[in-house]
């Protein structure tokens, strides 16, 4: 879109085809909006106080160095966000291994697309969250969206969807649900069993593409096995998803002349989130979807730089170009692109990293870069207890977030508009947002920041530059060869309006499999999953599930969002959906304040009843601050693969308030 | 490392090995010997009657690898019978050889049996089938069942159980000419009452197969058919027997041990022996013998947390039971107690029957809860209500959307006119546009879709509700006063 005059105008663009939900209408409030942080801020006796950016930034450099000296590097950890540019991203990461030394550094995107990107490494040896464009989409005859809700989440997105027949995942009926020709409803942690029975019935019901699985895959028959025990009356005992509607979906994809199977957070965000994703990959593999012409697997991807932001070197196990940091080779190539001779290993992964904040052992000093986990982490009410026990907390935002209201020292930073640098978007294709409006006084980049605290630590200023282009034409160079290898990219081109997706070494690569995918042998791997099941059972205190997710009027933690008056007045509060028999059963009404309670805490909702909602099951959206938060209640049990904790999971009561 | 000798390689045993694997994964505490009297692997008996219908191979069904033993470090050995137990001593004798354990399971499964009927057994006294008589029961008899169902062949199935009723929907698949022959006046007699069994025959006999219901088999003369006791006869090529199991005792009698209709066992799954333990069809766990898998894999489970130790004090406590038929084109699942009159003072029982197009539910409500239930031919409804019953919910105060599986709409529904909606009703999700918006907008002079978009942005998302957007501003038109 660009903006003139303050007002926002869409533009005609393959993904949103000239649309803008309400978000993106209002975006040009946040650019003038009174609760602007204009001025660094450092807590004095207790209150956050004006000061001079010299001041501000001397302070943090001076304890950052005080903290190393006396526990070592690993003492000061990072914390970033899927929203950074690419420029920002790969500094970021470059800012933490060499001028803090420090391998404690992860992001937000490990509580967004980790599981899809760890079950895509598995199968395709490549993680692009859609290895084809999004306009592929549109000649989809058949879709399966599991734990999507696009219509909320990325409303000009299900034009994309219109001409397919749309069979939906999730355990509540969405406004998504809504549009599909068939709404698979499992109980909630129980995907991973659902998708166990589509390929079963795949099987059974003869679909398989043999000729796909012989030519362009391995490792079906292990997962065969598991799956063979996933008959289709058990699948339907575990998930509550009729026999009939799983033999109706499977017929529907293998039926398509197009399909594709998209999965979202819904799939991801489990203990058992890379496992369930890599099952629904295995029912694409089995129908011969992946690597070809008009169909798919993709992964919907969240945030505003989701797919970039994972991919130069915010994360704990990476490297720029989607590099792994134990891969001495890769070690080696980033090395001397950065000029130095030695680099940290792998770190603990965010919630791990958050959880470690002033334990012994853990880091005693955190910089967060756009981010907000004192409302987006799970069991937020431990996070913010171990951000209090750290010597000393900076966040980089440009409102006073939640966790910028407890930090030490809050560094006011640019916005969208006011800054130019590379966003790569959910089907890998990178592009070049431009700077629209001057940046107001008092505001720097965080590129600028991060020069500001390395040359205070003793690096040289050129190291860090503060010029996208500039930066980004390191990022070419530490990227080239990687998988994501961005060395074909530059800013005239993207200017020219060139579609480049990642890699571009010369051209770009819209489909990245269709000759093979990019393991040695170039087939894609089934991987032999089991069902688990939820972490938390429900039981006789805690009987009732809570899943989590969004309302279309905000966006992540809130904090943005909740400032802009027309977004706000649509859903001020938080709230509770429940079916109107477990409301009427705990004592409570349609638009009374209730108690959601779990064993980690408590969060306080205005019932809404639905009566399309499981029975024992209560939605929260995670978006609202104080004693609304969501993430009060969820569970902070790790995928052993992703690192992704269970938001979309735990056992919660109802009580009256 | 403790030494345990799983008897039996089948569903039960299989399972067993492969949880002790789950967690004990390096073989580090418990070394497993498993002994299986067929020489093939482990198959899924569940899945047999895919088998016969022809879905899945019989490869497909096989619930291990060839190579299983080997990479899970299990010490597997085939076609080895177990002759005899020496509890005093210990040891299994396999052949020639003894194996020690510290710990057996018994893992013997059941057997078919064969009712009484001339003619069904070989007549050498061996228990071995007659000629064109198959039992549905292992995977060989799948194969056998199989090579001779070809299209048109005349098929007689004893027994209109659970299992016998997948046979026969899976033979009438392969376009047999399938009659089943039931000694009870309705078909699956302990789990379906009467009007759902009737229900359940005539949606059967609408894919094909006929029935002989209170009929006896009286003989079997190959080449002829069969021949009831009442006089008539059922023309079959092949007779496949499905008249129910036992369970396979005979090892455990002979060691001493206690045994019903089968192996007792207490809620560790100790038999009489605390050293030895039984699971499966062969067990029999506070009276009762299930013949199902769940059970079974139940057991396996528990067996394996109190044998590995990462459960010690593990007890098995019974499984809920929900029979499902697993048939092509027939939706049908039946759970608890049903056997209660519609007007049974202390429960709250509530009846649907649509027999003309195979409908039939029946629901048993105590307390609130789901206490039993028979679904037929309302999938959605099967699968909403087994759900409330395993996990003990309270029902929907709404019975009917309970019968129907899912809430039910909402007053009004399909093509509302823009006149009936009220003011609050959101008409664009994406920008948050209420109809009364729209109105006023209207008024104010944005008179067309692409003016109401400029002023109230309805439609500039997804573009989903451009028709509704379209319909109001008709509608507001229409309802303006024409010029004269």
């Amino acid at each position: 879109m660009t903006i003139t005059d303050g007002r926002v105008t869409p533009r005609e663009f393959p993904t949103n085809r000239g649309g803008l939900c309400q978000k993106g209408w209002t975006s040009a409030a946040l650019l003038t909006s009174p609760a602007r942080l204009t001025t660094p801020l450092v807590r004095r006796d207790g209150v956050l106080q004006p000061a001079t950016w010299d001041d501000a930034l001397d302070l943090v450099a001076d304890k950052l160095a005080a903290l190393r000296a006396a526990h070592g590097p690993d003492a000061v950890g990072v914390f970033g966000g899927g929203g950074l540019t690419n420029e920002k991203s790969y500094l970021l990461g470059k800012f933490a291994r060499v001028a803090l030394g420090t391998s404690q550094i992860d992001y937000n995107g490990r509580f967004c697309m980790s599981s899809a990107a760890a079950a895509g490494l598995r199968a395709f040896g490549l993680d692009r969250g859609m290895p084809f464009p999004v306009t592929d989409l549109d000649r989809a005859d058949a879709v399966l969206l599991i734990g999507g809700n696009p219509a909320e989440t990325m409303p000009p997105f299900v034009q994309h969807l219109r001409g397919a027949e749309l069979i939906v995942v999730d355990p509540r009926r969405t406004a998504t649900a809504e549009l599909a020709t068939l709404h698979l409803q499992p109980a909630p942690g129980t995907d991973l069993a659902l998708a166990l029975g589509l390929l079963h019935t795949a099987v059974a019901d003869g679909r398989l593409d043999r000729d796909y699985l012989a030519e362009r895959t391995t490792g079906f028959d292990d997962a065969w096995r598991i799956a063979a025990t996933w008959w289709p009356e058990r699948v339907e005992r575990v998930t509550g998803v009729p026999v009939a509607d799983q033999r109706a979906a499977v017929r529907m994809l293998a039926e398509a002349g197009n399909a594709y199977v998209l999965t979202g957070r819904g799939a991801e965000q489990h203990a058992t989130g890379a496992d369930t994703v890599s099952a629904w990959i295995n029912l694409a593999l089995a129908l011969g979807l992946p690597g070809r012409r008009g169909s798919g697997y993709g992964c919907l991807t969240g945030q505003g730089n989701g797919q970039g932001g994972r991919e130069h070197g915010q994360k704990a196990d990476q490297l720029p170009g989607y590099r792994r940091i134990d891969d001495p080779a890769a070690r080696e190539h980033v090395m001397g692109v950065w000029g130095v001779d030695e680099l940290p290993g792998p770190g603990r992964s965010a919630y791990e990293l958050l959880d470690a904040l002033g334990q012994p052992g853990g880091p005693k000093a955190l910089l967060v870069f756009g981010s907000n986990v004192v409302v987006s982490a799970p069991r937020a009410g431990h996070v913010t207890d171990r951000l209090a026990a750290l010597d000393l907390l900076v966040v980089c935002d440009l409102v006073l977030s939640e966790t910028a209201a407890v930090a030490d020292v809050v560094l006011p930073v640019t916005q969208w508009a006011e800054e130019s640098g590379t966003m790569t978007n959910l089907e890998g294709r990178v592009l070049l947002r431009q700077q629209a409006v001057p940046v107001p006084e008092g505001v720097r980049s965080d590129l600028d920041v991060l020069r500001g605290l390395a040359t205070r630590l003793g690096q040289p200023a050129e190291r860090f530059p503060t010029e996208p282009e500039v930066v980004f034409e390191e990022l070419r160079r530490a990227s080239a060869g990687g998988a994501a290898d961005y060395s074909g990219v530059t800013y005239d081109r993207l200017r020219a309006g060139e579609a480049l997706h990642w890699p571009v070494v010369d051209r770009g690569t819209p489909r990245v499999f269709l000759d093979r995918f990019a393991h040695p042998d170039g087939r894609a791997r089934f991987t032999a999953v089991e069902h688990r099941g939820p972490a938390e059972p429900p039981d006789a205190d805690y009987p009732l599930q809570a899943t989590t997710g969004r309302v279309l009027q905000h966006y992540q933690s809130g904090a943005q969002t909740r400032l802009v008056a027309e977004l706000n007045a649509a859903e001020p509060e938080t709230y509770v959906e429940v079916h109107p028999d477990t409301a009427a059963r705990a004592g409570l009404r349609d638009g009374d304040r209730a108690a959601v309670v779990s064993r980690r805490g408590r969060t306080l909702a205005r019932v809404r009843c639905v009566p399309s909602l499981l029975i024992d099951v209560v939605f929260l959206p995670f978006h609202y601050a104080g004693d609304g938060r969501a993430n009060l209640l969820t569970n902070p049990v790790l995928d052993p693969t992703s690192r992704m904790p269970e938001f979309k999971v735990c056992a919660v009561r109802l009580e009256t308030v | 490392m403790r030494n345990v000798v799983v008897v039996g390689y089948g569903m039960a045993g299989a399972r067993l090995a492969d949880e002790i694997r789950r967690r004990d994964p390096g073989a580090d505490r418990v070394a497993v010997t498993v002994l299986g009297d067929e020489d093939h692997p482990a198959y899924n008996r569940v899945l047999l009657s895919s088998v016969v219908a022809g879905s899945l191979t019989a490869d497909a069904v096989r619930l291990h690898d060839a190579d299983w033993a080997a990479r899970r470090r299990v010490d597997l050995r085939l076609g080895e019978p177990v002759s005899k137990v020496d509890r005093t001593r210990r040891v299994v004798h396999v052949g020639d050889g003894e194996v020690p354990y510290d710990a057996l399971v018994l893992a013997t499964g059941a057997r078919s049996w064969v009712p009484p009927t001339e003619g069904l057994l070989d007549g050498d006294g061996d228990g071995a089938m007659a000629p064109g008589v198959v039992a549905f029961r292992s995977l060989d008899d799948c194969a056998l069942i199989v090579e001779k169902a070809s299209p048109g062949t005349p098929v007689a199935v004893i027994g209109g159980g659970l299992l016998g009723l997948e046979a026969a929907r899976g033979l009438a698949g392969r376009g047999c000419l399938v009659t089943v022959v039931h000694p009870v006046g309705h078909l699956m007699e302990r789990q379906l009452d009467p009007g759902a069994g009737r229900v359940l025959a005539r949606t059967l006999e609408g894919l094909g197969i006929e029935f002989r219901l209170g009929a006896l088999a009286g003989r079997y003369v190959p080449g002829e058919g069969l021949e009831l006791v009442d006089g008539t006869s059922v023309p079959a090529d092949l007779v496949v027997v499905s008249a129910g199991v036992r369970a396979e005792t005979a090892l455990a009698e002979q060691a001493g041990l206690e045994v019903d209709r089968g192996v007792l066992v207490d809620d560790a799954l100790r038999t009489s022996d605390p050293r030895v333990h039984a699971i499966g069809d062969c067990a029999q766990h506070v009276g009762t013998v299930s013949g199902l898998v769940q059970p079974a894999w139940e057991q396996a489970a528990v067996l394996a947390d109190r044998l590995t130790g990462a459960a010690p004090a593990a007890r098995y406590a019974g499984t809920t039971v929900v029979t499902r038929l697993k048939a092509r084109d027939v939706d049908l699942a039946a759970l608890g107690d049903v056997h209660v009159d519609v007007d049974c003072p202390d429960a709250e029982v509530l009846c649907f029957q649509d027999p003309a197009r195979g409908r039939y539910a029946k629901l048993v409500l105590r307390d609130d809860r789901v206490a039993g239930a028979i679904v037929l031919g309302a999938p959605d409804a099967a699968a909403a209500i087994t759900q409330l019953y395993d996990r003990g919910l309270a029902a929907p105060t709404d019975r009917l959307a309970l019968l129907l599986g899912r809430a039910l709409p909402t007053a009004g529904g399909g093509e509302a006119s823009p006149a009936d909606l009220p003011a609050s009703a959101l008409v664009c999700r994406c920008n948050t546009v209420s109809k009364g918006q729209l109105v006023g907008a209207w008024r104010a002079g944005a008179t067309t879709v692409s003016a109401l978009a400029e002023v109230t942005r309805a439609g500039t998302g997804c573009g989903g509700c451009r028709d509704a957007v379209c319909g109001i501003v008709d509608w507001l038109a229409a309802s303006q006063p024409q010029p004269a």
